[in-house]
């Protein structure tokens, strides 16, 4: 069994210093001001050519290394178009950042391994790419999951989805369970953090009590997290898998869910979950049900 | 974006890994710069073309000139066969493989080998496959080289030739983007020579920015398929005849599988993605329409994309386009209200709950 640390949500809080890459752009531009209304301290932008103007009271710099220098920011969330995104995580990571979360999709794949091969000699810890962000509800968020559909709570989320995050996390919100930490992982191929990484935040966190895995076909992140939760998570998992119906050797979607070569099944992914006492939602509205039950 | 086997092996060739002598054909009259026999292989995107007769041996020009005329337009998988590889059948003494491929668990670049080829590399027994991990910013040391040559058991007239093709697949592999490239088998000929007698390159498809000479609709994917790649739109077509759009792949996924345990069958994907036009929701709707569903099923839960901008797509899409199909829409989230509104007295049934509108979906598509 893991350790309980002083943690109270995961990865963001209310005193995380954020600094936006691609702040200038038009998602950028948009999601720094539902960053900043749901409470996150946003306390700098980072676009070349830019350096100088204000988005929304947040000052825009020209490089990361000057954001950091001038305002201390800590951890970045990078908006930039995905064939730039391989030079702003490396800038940021070279500037001294430890938490970068990648929302940008459609990041090259072999880009995603350079970028995570970096960040494990640079000690720093990659969110997606292609994945909505973090938000602790209450403290703050970075990413684009909507404000609105946030509660305070007990549950930790961890999901390989976006939009079918989002659906489930308002389902709990409406029947009143609310949320420590929502952590999008991201739907590609090579993804800098994974349900196992996120599980054992989840179990150190005084403020999680119970943890729902959103994942989906392709990969074997599920069957790693399977095995992860049978060596030692002991608060209660829920589960949904999606792509139960989805043919082989598809893209469904995202880059990577793909069942190639006969892996990467809904059914091997559930059969896994089960296996480590994990509760099987058949649908997603049948996750707040289970959670109610508990 | 899986190559054909003759553009893999163009690529081989551009990094110096041997491949046999071979010409193309696309039917008409053929003249080998090289003798008999030869084999005649159909340029397919897909694999299991042996067995679905995709590859012939032919011992003389009579055999070459049938095989040529039976095979162009042959289906397989899916795919007609508009061109032909023929090329010198190759002596072999033993049959390698060797692959390069993106770990997804190791985050990294995965090299496999083995002296066991010719067959699915799934099927070969664990203690004769090779692997070992490449870190993208390191590449391919000698020593590794030196270790995967030692494990393979290879003599000394071959191992100068491996380590060069080894190398020749790293840096196509790193130069093309690919996901994938793979020698199945790589021939050592009685003389000793290596030579690579199959090609399967997978490019990524996010890469393509950067390589504007593979942009195009390839044969791996049904032509609606190619054209909504063109559009930025997430299509995948599948078996059945109702039609299933949603925004987001997850979400997608999701209501296809709430579909098929209700009794459906899904005939196509779409994930609109998340937009804020409502163009291009109207242009997804039209693309739907291409794949002929009976009625579609529309799951949105509106944030970045808003219910409003669906609404105002499709009523678009009903306007312009010929579309004689209804459509069955669950619609949550932001401005959800304006968007029921906006539908009442169309074609399109709105509000319903997602439970209610696969079964709605399942009835029409059912015709009762």
């Amino acid at each position: 069994m893991l350790p309980e640390c002083e943690g109270m949500s995961i990865l963001i809080d209310e005193k995380t210093k954020v600094l936006i890459q691609g702040v200038t752009g038009h998602q950028g531009e948009f999601h720094t001001k539902a960053m900043l209304d749901f409470g996150t301290k946003v306390v700098a932008g980072v676009t070349p050519g830019k350096g100088g103007e204000k988005i929304h009271g947040v000052p825009v710099f020209e490089t990361v290394k000057a954001a950091i220098e001038e305002t201390g920011a800590e951890t970045s969330g990078i908006f930039v178009p995905a064939p730039f995104v391989m030079d702003a995580a490396i800038e940021a990571m070279d500037a001294g950042v430890k938490t970068l979360v990648i929302i940008t999709e459609h990041v090259p794949v072999q880009d995603a391994m350079k970028i995570v091969s970096l960040a494990e000699r640079f000690g720093a810890r990659i969110v997606g790419p292609n994945c909505p962000g973090l938000a602790s509800p209450g403290k703050a968020k970075l990413g684009i999951i909507p404000n609105h559909i946030m509660k305070k709570g007990d549950v930790g989320v961890v999901s390989r989805s976006g939009t079918l995050t989002y659906e489930i996390v308002d389902s709990l919100t409406r029947a009143g369970i609310g949320q420590s930490t929502c952590v999008g992982i991201g739907g590609d191929r090579v993804s800098g953090t994974d349900f196992v990484d996120v599980l054992g935040m989840f179990q150190k966190d005084r403020q999680t009590k119970r943890i729902v895995i959103i994942g989906e076909i392709g990969g074997s992140a599920e069957e790693e997290a399977a095995r992860y939760i049978s060596d030692g998570v002991t608060k209660p998992v829920t589960a949904y898998i999606a792509g139960r119906s989805a043919p082989p050797g598809k893209r469904m979607g995202h880059a990577g869910a793909i069942i190639s070569r006969g892996t990467g099944t809904a059914e091997s992914k559930v059969n896994a979950l089960k296996d480590a006492g994990v509760a099987i939602a058949e649908t997603a509205s049948d996750i707040v049900e289970i959670i109610e039950r508990e | 974006m899986n190559l054909l086997e003759m553009e893999g092996k163009r690529l081989f060739m551009d990094y110096g890994i041997p491949v046999p002598e071979g010409v193309l054909s696309r039917g008409g009259p053929v003249s080998l710069p090289f003798g008999f026999p030869a084999v005649v292989k159909a340029q397919v995107p897909t694999g299991g073309r042996g067995r679905a007769g995709g590859v012939r041996i032919v011992r003389d020009m009579a055999e070459l000139e049938s095989a040529v005329r039976e095979m162009i337009g042959m289906n397989i998988g899916g795919h007609a066969v508009t061109d032909l590889l023929i090329e010198r059948k190759v002596e072999s003494r033993k049959e390698l493989y060797v692959s390069i491929a993106v770990d997804r668990s190791k985050r990294k670049p995965l090299i496999i080998a083995s002296e066991v080829g010719g067959m699915d590399v799934e099927s070969v027994p664990e203690d004769r496959i090779i692997r070992d991990w490449i870190d993208p910013w390191v590449g391919i040391q000698p020593f590794m080289l030196r270790r995967i040559i030692l494990g393979l058991g290879l003599g000394k007239e071959s191992s100068g030739q491996f380590r060069a093709i080894i190398q020749g697949v790293w840096r196509l592999f790193q130069d093309m983007d690919a996901e994938l490239v793979e020698i199945n088998p790589l021939i050592m000929t009685d003389g000793g020579r290596l030579i690579a007698a199959d090609s399967k390159v997978v490019i990524d498809d996010d890469s393509l920015f950067r390589h504007e000479e593979l942009r195009r609709s390839t044969g791996e994917m049904t032509s609606l398929e190619g054209m909504a790649r063109d559009e930025g739109i997430a299509f995948v077509q599948l078996g059945g005849d109702i039609g299933v759009i949603a925004n987001g792949a997850g979400l997608t996924m999701a209501t296809l599988d709430l579909l098929t345990s209700g009794g459906g069958k899904g005939g196509a994907f779409l994930d609109l993605g998340g937009t804020d036009d409502p163009d291009k929701v109207k242009r997804a709707v039209l693309l739907m329409a291409k794949a002929k569903p009976k009625v579609v099923l529309l799951n949105i839960f509106g944030g970045i994309t808003k219910c409003d901008t669906v609404a105002s797509g499709l009523l678009q899409a009903y306007n312009e386009g010929d579309i004689d199909f209804p459509i069955v829409a669950r619609i949550k989230g932001v401005n959800e209200d304006e968007a029921v509104a906006m539908l009442k007295g169309s074609k399109i049934k709105a509000a319903l709950s997602l439970k209610e509108a696969v079964e709605a979906a399942v009835e029409i598509a059912s015709g009762v």
